[in-house]
């Protein structure tokens, strides 16, 4: 049976990735972040075979993410904003070569130095590839603490299935926040699938090479279309998207992670006056759940995407939506985190600016 | 009559040179020289052949040096 | 009439894509045959770099591993960890290890890794084209040094296997050169140390092979052989520059 705990959000990952069967942790120090990357070095020297590395930098760890991912092992890397920028050269070799890892962002804010308050400025950044080359890595948005035990082991297995690069993506607010959260069992590591692409010294078969490099046009080329037939199953597969009251609603909200949690209490003050808004979470921010919203448009006239950002997944929305539908967006970036009640102001407004119960 | 005489021998892989002479240089007997002839590749290899070399006074002695500095892994080397 | 010598087990039957008297595939050879005489085909994990060596996986029939340029240390290094009963290589040139790797580079040897480097010293960026190297020395030519290294723009040649001997976690270092056969015979020596470091779980070992690149120094390959032999050593000299293998 699983096990009931009271933790911080870092550490539910860390916690969750180690049931997950992950044995191999190697992070930089940056805030807001740290709990995780030390909650992992207790945590992996307490099971057997756990390996924890504080790296040199950002680089170091992400490369040796690739040098464990390449042997077969369940292997994670964690950073906040501009240690992920540096890790990207990594996470698009782990593409390239189609290696499976899991990479926690705690979001701040930015660009550059930027701050350690909660932002979502880098959707763009994790949703389109983010390092160079034609390349997709799976973004998972947990809004919750049971949120991210869940999806820390879901990461961990998309890795594997789909040998691909897997972020969640949080930010110091879900990182900072206790919630209370039910553990599945450690997983038993001899019950995982089979990698039969490992390196692990060619013991009676054929050597391997795990590589990125292909010259040939024509051949790069098909290892482009090969990962293309991936990320499309991919989006067959793995889309997920949480509501909250919208089956009456004619307008909702768009938010993912933190700002979800805020939108949340926002739907709730609207509803009490009598508003009729709802709530869309996509928790798979790619594959971004466009059928989802096509469904959705049915039925609701205004999407209000609200972003800790100066506006990013509003992108995707409107994509998704493709015209059909009014999209708004309210946004706050920099690490400030508004309240339910701004949030609630600002859906007031188009609510009544657009007369959104009175047309049909 | 050539083999009898012969306790060592290279055989070189004439495809594989690229012609750095490298070989030709080490030799302590003068034993390889210039192939007239293009491989492939469109390099003059290095040659080695018993018949166009006076095997009574130069003789290979089976010491390969020519494929220990050979970057192509084109010379093997026999003794008898 | 028995062969004594030719390609080792441990390569594949393909043909070398470097340079007519690149050093590459001398110490490719030499690499294998040590695999070969230590019989850890089979349990041997390789880490080619970026550059000219970046296709050594077509070459060495053992398990192999792309590394980024520059991460050779710190992908070797998670497979090592991950692997601790294998033997795991990075082969890495200047530039590569030198330059943009310096960092991973020095603190695997710092950390003790329990890997093995092989770092190929020709003093030029090959693939590329031949720019300047962190080893070019001063005076010499490249595509980005025109008229030679100047030291007050271009500042001094790195000694890295120096910086590293001093690096707590590092073994055995030596300085070692493929440009004559004596010298070749005693790289294959030093690689053979290098791996028995490893084995025996003593820490890090790195051999600096100094290196012929004559297309790019724009030399022949006899010229270039001699060129190691006149200049470059008298600056990168042949010496162990760490041992502590008897000691531990």
């Amino acid at each position: 049976m699983g096990e009931k705990k009271l933790l911080r959000g870092s550490h539910i990952i860390a916690e969750a990735a180690v049931r997950a069967g992950c044995r191999f942790y190697f992070g930089y120090p940056i805030t807001p972040q740290n709990e995780l990357t030390e909650y992992m070095s207790g945590a992996l020297a307490s099971v057997p075979g756990g390996v924890f590395i504080q790296s040199e930098s950002e680089l170091a760890a992400i490369n040796m993410v690739i040098g464990v991912s390449m042997t077969g092992k369940r292997v994670m890397t964690s950073s906040s904003s501009p240690g992920i920028s540096l890790k990207q050269e990594g996470i698009s070799y782990l593409a390239g070569q189609e290696l499976p890892a899991v990479i926690v962002n705690t979001m701040r804010g930015g660009p550059g130095l930027g701050n350690i308050a909660p932002s979502q400025g880098d959707y763009f950044q994790a949703t389109r590839g983010g390092g160079h080359g034609d390349y997709r890595t799976i973004v998972l948005a947990p809004g919750s603490g049971q949120e991210l035990a869940d999806f820390t082991r879901l990461a961990f297995d998309y890795a594997d299935k789909y040998r691909i690069p897997v972020m969640i993506l949080g930010d110091g607010m879900m990182g900072q926040m206790m919630e209370p959260v039910e553990f599945p069992d450690p997983i038993d590591l001899d019950s995982l699938p089979h990698k039969s692409w490992v390196l692990d010294g060619a013991k009676g078969r054929e050597s391997r090479i795990i590589k990125s490099l292909i010259l040939d046009t024509a051949a790069m080329e098909e290892h482009n279309w090969k990962l293309y037939r991936k990320h499309e199953i991919i989006e067959r597969e793995i889309t997920h998207v949480e509501t909250f009251m919208i089956e009456d609603a004619y307008m909702a909200i768009v938010a993912y992670g933190t700002a979800s949690r805020i939108a949340k209490g926002a739907v709730k003050k609207v509803r009490e006056m009598g508003l009729k808004v709802g709530l869309i979470m996509p928790k798979t921010l790619w594959p971004f759940p466009k059928k989802f919203f096509l469904e959705a448009g049915s039925f609701i006239t205004d999407f209000l995407v609200f972003e800790m950002s100066t506006g990013q997944m509003v992108e995707d929305v409107e994509l998704a939506l493709r015209g059909r539908r009014r999209v708004h967006f309210y946004g706050r970036p920099g690490g400030v985190v508004p309240t339910p009640e701004e949030i609630a102001k600002a859906v007031t407004t188009i609510y009544y600016r657009e007369q959104i119960d009175r047309r049909d | 009559m050539a083999d009898k005489l012969t306790k060592a021998s290279i055989r070189i892989n004439t495809e594989l040179c690229k012609g750095c002479y490298l070989c030709k240089a080490t030799c302590p007997e003068n034993l390889i020289f210039v192939s007239g002839k293009l491989n492939s590749k469109g390099y003059y290899p290095a040659n080695y052949s018993e018949e166009e070399l006076d095997i009574e006074k130069h003789a290979c002695k089976g010491c390969a040096l020519c494929a220990i500095v050979c970057p192509d892994l084109a010379i093997e080397v026999y003794r008898g | 009439m028995k062969k004594v010598f030719g390609r080792p087990k441990s390569m594949k039957a393909a043909e070398f894509h470097y340079c007519p008297g690149c050093g590459h595939s001398i110490i490719h050879r030499l690499i294998a045959e040590v695999i070969d005489e230590l019989g850890i085909q089979e349990k041997i994990i390789g880490v080619p770099p970026a550059g000219c060596a970046v296709l050594a996986y077509n070459y060495f029939d053992v398990d192999m591993g792309e590394a980024p340029h520059g991460r050779g240390a710190a992908v070797a290094t998670g497979i090592k960890r991950s692997l601790p009963d294998r033997i795991v290589f990075s082969y890495q040139g200047d530039g590569d290890i030198a330059a943009i790797g310096t960092a991973e580079t020095i603190h695997a040897a710092n950390r003790g890794e329990l890997i093995t480097t092989i770092f190929v010293n020709n003093g030029v960026y090959g693939m590329t084209g031949g720019q300047m190297a962190p080893t070019t020395l001063v005076g010499q030519d490249s595509t980005t040094t025109p008229g030679g290294r100047r030291l007050e723009r271009d500042g001094f040649p790195i000694d890295l296997s120096e910086m590293l001997a001093i690096a707590h976690g590092s073994v055995y270092i030596e300085r070692t050169s493929v440009h004559s056969p004596k010298h070749i015979i005693h790289t294959k020596k030093a690689i053979k140390k290098a791996f028995k470091t490893q084995i025996e779980g003593l820490g890090f070992s790195l051999v600096e092979i100094l290196s012929p690149c004559p297309t790019n120094w724009k030399m022949s390959p006899i010229k270039a052989n001699e060129f190691i032999n006149s200049t470059i050593i008298k600056n990168f000299p042949l010496k162990v520059i760490k041992d502590e293998v008897g000691k531990l």
